[in-house]
């Protein structure tokens, strides 16, 4: 396994909505966190797999935060977290835990994370 | 770029190194073991009895596996570990628990004397909790346990960790779906902590049949210790064996263990490999017809005699009248009574002809009283050896031991009796201990006791005619013709004279 050039960039998707409306539920915003230690192709991955999966679900209605544990450990103890890449579902309620890079069948892993199946794949 | 949604909290680009092992490089583990026949280092723990038993520690920046049934100790050995480590030898440590959260264990070795938070802060302990209780995560796709590599990477730095113990790390097992990833994971955190140098200690539960319940013991294969609670003549009693320790002779066999007030203590039999060095000297026990059944001359110099007898035999008046004469020798004595007061012993013995007092004045004895119960038995054990390490005594009374019967399992106390016997002897110290025994119903420490007696007098009351007598007897006494006599003992202002039946003076081996 071998680590990515330093520097490389990895693309997220950037909500076009703020996280505070949390109006109707049907307008539901969906906030995740995912906890990576350092820039490794499984946390290129993960990152990449989620934010499609949140075009695909829930296009517009998303927040995700990338946490790099290497930049502050403390964190991994704080959020208890000990697997990584560790997906943490903050909204809607309740919390629930995805660890992995996600890159099972997007209706499994939407499944895990909770959306609705979607009409037409 | 890494960009921060939501909150402002800015994740910033890497620019460090993963300070973390990468994978290619956990295969190197498997090399470098053989070359450790020489110059094994070794890291002390500090637990009574482990460090004899394995010849001065646990392998120095390695991983040493604990394994046993639920509930015979295992947190306790390592967190003792961690304690020892900072207390003895200034080595900070982390504890790492998949099991009971911080405040348990902080609540739990409380009453052990362990000041957990108080280490905390002084930067020699850090403690974390993972909590693998959730149930099984969800999961997809390929993941590692970098997050763990990380918080006891952080943990280490922060104080400069030289010990580490990992409690119980196969409850990981329990907490993930994929043993294989985990396995490989394992394999690689061993790996990471021989890497990093430290010293770990790893508990692992038993499994039905195997040493350990996920084969952890395959990844560990410098030191294995068993640990294990059996039911032995009605008493539970915890055992303690080294399976394994590569490049180092260690002592094979099951050894009892307990869990004194003070942490963990293993009782090499062999301590000292019984190689004390033996006197053919000969002390006086003051009363001159006492030494006559015993050779002519009194017990041996650096000997274990055992006076038993019951209540009212002159038990005390005997082992003080040995006192007595060990002071007119010129040499120190030091006398434990766990019944009376210096006050008490100094006067009662006065009724019998002795001046203690005057010794206690020269310097040359010294009474300590305290009730049994005040220490535990680990304590009572600690106090003592200090105590004789400072004063340097040619003897030691202790008047009775058997008060200290019903603080402890019959076995705890004889292994405890056992210990002190062994580090009085290995200085040449003569113990004199008496016990009180209940006509011929000797309980297990007792017999114990009696059997590790290098000499043996017992005292007991015998009413005839509307009299009362005390008949002495030596049961036994090695390396010396002794008296088969059953002699009359009689206390007076005088002293103590013992005056055997016509015709029975015989002296047998």
């Amino acid at each position: 396994m071998s680590d990515p050039p330093p520097g490389r960039e990895i693309d997220l998707a950037v909500p076009t909505t703020d996280s505070q409306e949390m109006e109707a539920s049907v307008s539901e915003n969906w906030s995740f966190s995912l906890y990576i230690a350092g820039p490794s192709p499984k946390s290129t991955r993960a990152a990449a797999n989620l934010r499609q999966l949140c075009e695909t679900h829930v296009p517009g209605r998303y927040t995700i935060e990338v946490v790099d544990l290497v930049q502050d450990p403390s964190i991994a103890r704080t959020e208890d977290i000990f697997a990584v890449p560790t997906l943490i579902r903050r909204s809607p309620q309740p919390m629930c835990r995805v660890i992995g890079d996600l890159a099972d069948a997007d209706d499994m892993v939407g499944d895990l994370l909770g959306f609705e199946p979607t009409p037409m794949g | 770029m890494f960009v921060a949604h939501n909150g402002g909290r800015t994740i910033l680009p890497p620019t460090k190194e993963v300070v973390l092992m990468r994978r290619d490089q956990s295969s190197a583990e498997v090399l470098d073991s053989g070359t450790s026949s020489t110059g094994l280092r070794k890291t002390p723990t500090g637990i009574s009895g482990i460090d004899e038993l394995t010849g001065g520690g646990l392998p120095q920046g390695r991983s040493t596996l604990v394994c046993g049934p639920a509930g015979c100790g295992k947190t306790l050995l390592a967190m003792e570990f961690l304690v020892r480590g900072f207390r003895n030898f200034d080595e900070p440590g982390v504890f790492l628990s998949f099991e009971e959260t911080i405040d348990d264990l902080v609540t739990n070795f409380v009453s052990l004397g362990f000041d957990l938070t108080g280490a905390e802060d002084a930067g020699q302990l850090v403690i974390d909790h993972i909590n693998v209780g959730r149930g099984e995560p969800n999961a997809s796709g390929d993941w590692d346990l970098d997050g763990l590599f990380l918080r006891l990477a952080a943990a280490i730095d922060t104080i400069g960790a030289k010990r580490v113990a990992i409690d119980t790390l196969e409850n990981l097992f329990g907490a993930f779906p994929n043993a294989a990833t985990l396995r490989s994971e394992m394999h690689r955190l061993f790996g990471w902590l021989k890497e990093r140098g430290v010293t770990s200690l790893i508990t692992a539960e038993r499994g039905d049949g195997t040493l350990t319940r996920h084969g952890i013991e395959e990844y560990v294969s410098d030191c294995v210790i068993a640990l294990d609670n059996r039911v032995i003549e009605q008493a539970s009693t915890r055992l303690l064996r080294i399976l394994k320790y590569r490049g180092s002779a260690h002592g094979t066999n099951e050894y009892p263990f307990f869990i004194g007030q003070a942490g963990v203590s293993v009782l090499p039999i062999t301590s000292h490999d019984l190689s004390y060095p033996v006197s053919t000297e000969r002390i006086s026990t003051g009363v001159a017809s006492l030494d006559a059944m015993l050779g002519d001359q009194g017990p041996f110099k650096g000997s274990m005699v055992l006076v038993g007898g019951g209540p009212g035999t002159g038990k005390s008046a005997l082992v003080a009248s040995l006192c007595e004469a060990t002071c007119q020798r010129g040499k120190r004595a030091m006398y434990f009574s766990f019944e009376e007061s210096p006050e008490e012993i100094l006067r009662n013995t006065r009724s019998v002809g002795l001046h203690l007092a005057r010794w206690v004045d020269e310097g040359l004895l010294e009474l300590h009283c305290f009730r049994a119960s005040l220490l535990g038995l680990e304590e009572h054990l600690f106090k003592i050896k200090e105590l004789v390490a400072r004063y340097d005594p040619a003897v030691v009374v202790k008047d009775p031991v058997s008060s200290l019967l019903g603080f402890g399992t019959s076995a705890e106390i004889a292994f405890l009796l056992t210990r002190q016997i062994d580090f009085l002897k290995a200085r040449g110290i003569t113990c004199v201990f008496t016990t009180l025994t209940d006509a011929f119903d000797v309980g297990a420490a007792q017999q114990k006791l009696a059997s590790l007696a290098d000499t043996w007098i017992t005292i007991r009351h015998e009413t005839a005619d509307g009299t009362s007598e005390r008949l002495l007897q030596v049961v036994k006494s090695r390396g010396m013709a002794h008296s088969n006599a059953i002699g009359a003992l009689g206390i007076s202002a005088q002293g103590l004279e013992i005056t055997t039946r016509a015709g029975a003076a015989a002296l047998t081996g």
